[in-house]
């Protein structure tokens, strides 16, 4: 999988205090996420694309081969709306 | 026998702050679930009084927060309250039938952050039940939809079904398409308020449901890609009650034009409960502690069949409104409920609509003079 993540049409990414998690807010609804989605998708900013998340992800967290566990939750929340994956720029 | 706790220990924030910020509409829809007697509720909460509230609901928790009436854009504070909303971290949404909506007040609504624009559809017209063959309707929503679509909010239909236009069901979603739209409700009417007094011409018959329910199959099928369908089965064929509100005072606090909080927004009807107002009171203390939204939250204050049924942690006997206009008892089980003593009236009502010629009746339209009339007033 290559490409770069954003946010889906009408999604918004946010910390709830009250609820002390990310949540994804979309219309008339909102999911709770946990930890790992939440350091995912906050990085899914139409930025970076999946190469540089799951570095910036290893750095932070001091950890490696997070590929695969990126690249799975990129690819269930692309068939989710949550995201969209823009093609790699040649 | 233990003390009881306090409430506030066991519940948890709202999620939804539904502000209905105006009983006045330009439209007279037949099903609309404004109550009856609206008219008595003329007084609306000033500016300050929503931001008060906006900012306490947020406070508690709150984070979806829709804009509905009645017709919303005819408070024309309402791109105030959309920016302080957005401001405070909602998800922002506008349910409006688009009438008055212009390029500068949509232009508005962006610059102040709003989120989500859900466009309804109505019979807007008193001439003509079936808005479909009415022209002006679908030149006004094309126009208000490429406008919404122009400022790249996603494009979100709901159009309530009824016997009356439930046979174009496929022209329906045919329509939404070429509108544009990526998700589209097809909500039943449900019978209270004013689509409770017109229920005899309003109700479909089985076979029509079906034959609508397999229509919207097929077209889900075929726009899987580009639309969600979403089909709402009138409570009264579901053959069981629904988790009505997703439990009383657990997830929706609705706060009506004039002040009034509201678990739900039909729930103004029921008799005996004293619901606060935000005039008076604080969002949290009426979240919390105030006997209206206390009074049927979880399952103590149910009686049987509910008291001793497997599901009542799932359904929480249903809607407290269904009972009271149905089996005259706010107490009692959800008439649609097959264990219900009352479900031979809902029953009664599903098979005259299966059997019985149509309607004569005349309808009764939505208007400030009717509800003046319905509540006694003249």
């Amino acid at each position: 999988m290559d490409g770069t993540p954003r946010l889906g049409h009408g999604f918004r990414f946010q910390w709830e205090p009250a609820q002390s998690c990310h949540v994804l807010l979309y219309p008339e609804g909102m999911i709770r996420l946990n930890r790992s989605a939440g350091e995912i998708l906050a990085r899914c900013d139409g930025s970076r694309d999946i190469a540089a998340i799951v570095a910036e992800l290893e750095q932070a967290f001091a950890s490696s081969g997070l590929r695969p566990e990126v690249e799975a939750f990129v690819a269930m929340a692309v068939g989710k709306r949550w995201l969209r994956l823009d093609a790699p720029t040649p | 026998m233990n003390a009881p706790a306090t409430p506030a220990a066991h519940i948890g924030p709202p999620m939804w702050l539904l502000a209905e910020v105006t009983y006045r509409c330009p439209l007279h829809c037949v099903f609309c679930y404004n109550p009856v007697d609206f008219a008595r509720y003329e007084e609306e909460l000033s500016t300050d009084d929503w931001l008060r509230v906006l900012r306490e609901g947020r406070e508690l928790g709150a984070v979806q927060c829709g804009f509905s009436g009645g017709e919303p854009l005819l408070r024309n504070d309402l791109e105030v309250l959309i920016a302080e909303a957005r401001r405070l971290g909602y998800y922002t949404n506008l349910i409006t039938s688009g009438v008055g909506l212009t390029e500068a007040r949509l232009d508005a609504f962006k610059a102040a952050g709003l989120d989500h624009i859900q466009l309804s559809f109505q019979d807007s017209s008193k001439e003509i039940n079936d808005f479909l063959t009415h022209t002006r309707t679908f030149e006004l929503k094309q126009r208000v939809g490429e406008m919404i679509k122009a400022r790249g909010w996603p494009m979100v239909m709901n159009v309530v079904i009824h016997r009356l236009n439930i046979e174009h069901i496929g022209r329906i979603i045919e329509m939404a398409d070429q509108l544009g739209a990526e998700y589209l409700e097809l909500a039943n009417a449900q019978y209270y308020s004013w689509a409770l007094l017109n229920r005899d011409q309003l109700m479909p018959s089985r076979e029509q449901l079906r034959r609508a329910e397999a229509v919207t199959d097929e077209w889900k099928a075929r726009l899987a890609e580009r639309m969600r369908i979403l089909f709402v089965v009138p409570d009264y064929h579901e053959g069981k009650p629904k988790k009505c509100m997703n439990g009383w005072g657990n997830v929706f606090l609705t706060v009506t034009p004039d002040g009034t909080a509201l678990p739900c927004h039909t729930a103004r009807m029921l008799p005996g409960l004293d619901f606060p107002n935000v005039r008076e009171h604080g969002l949290r203390h009426i979240w919390f502690e105030s006997e209206g939204f206390n009074h049927y939250r979880g399952t103590g204050w149910m009686k049987e069949p509910c008291a001793s049924c497997d599901d009542k942690e799932n359904d929480y006997g249903g809607c407290r409104c269904q009972a009271y206009l149905l089996a005259a008892d706010p107490d009692a089980a959800d008439p649609v409920c097959p264990k219900s003593p009352h479900h031979a009236q809902v029953a009664a009502a599903i098979e005259q609509a299966d059997t019985a010629a149509p309607s004569t009746k005349p309808l009764i339209f939505r208007d400030p003079k009717e509800s003046r009339r319905l509540c006694g007033e003249s």
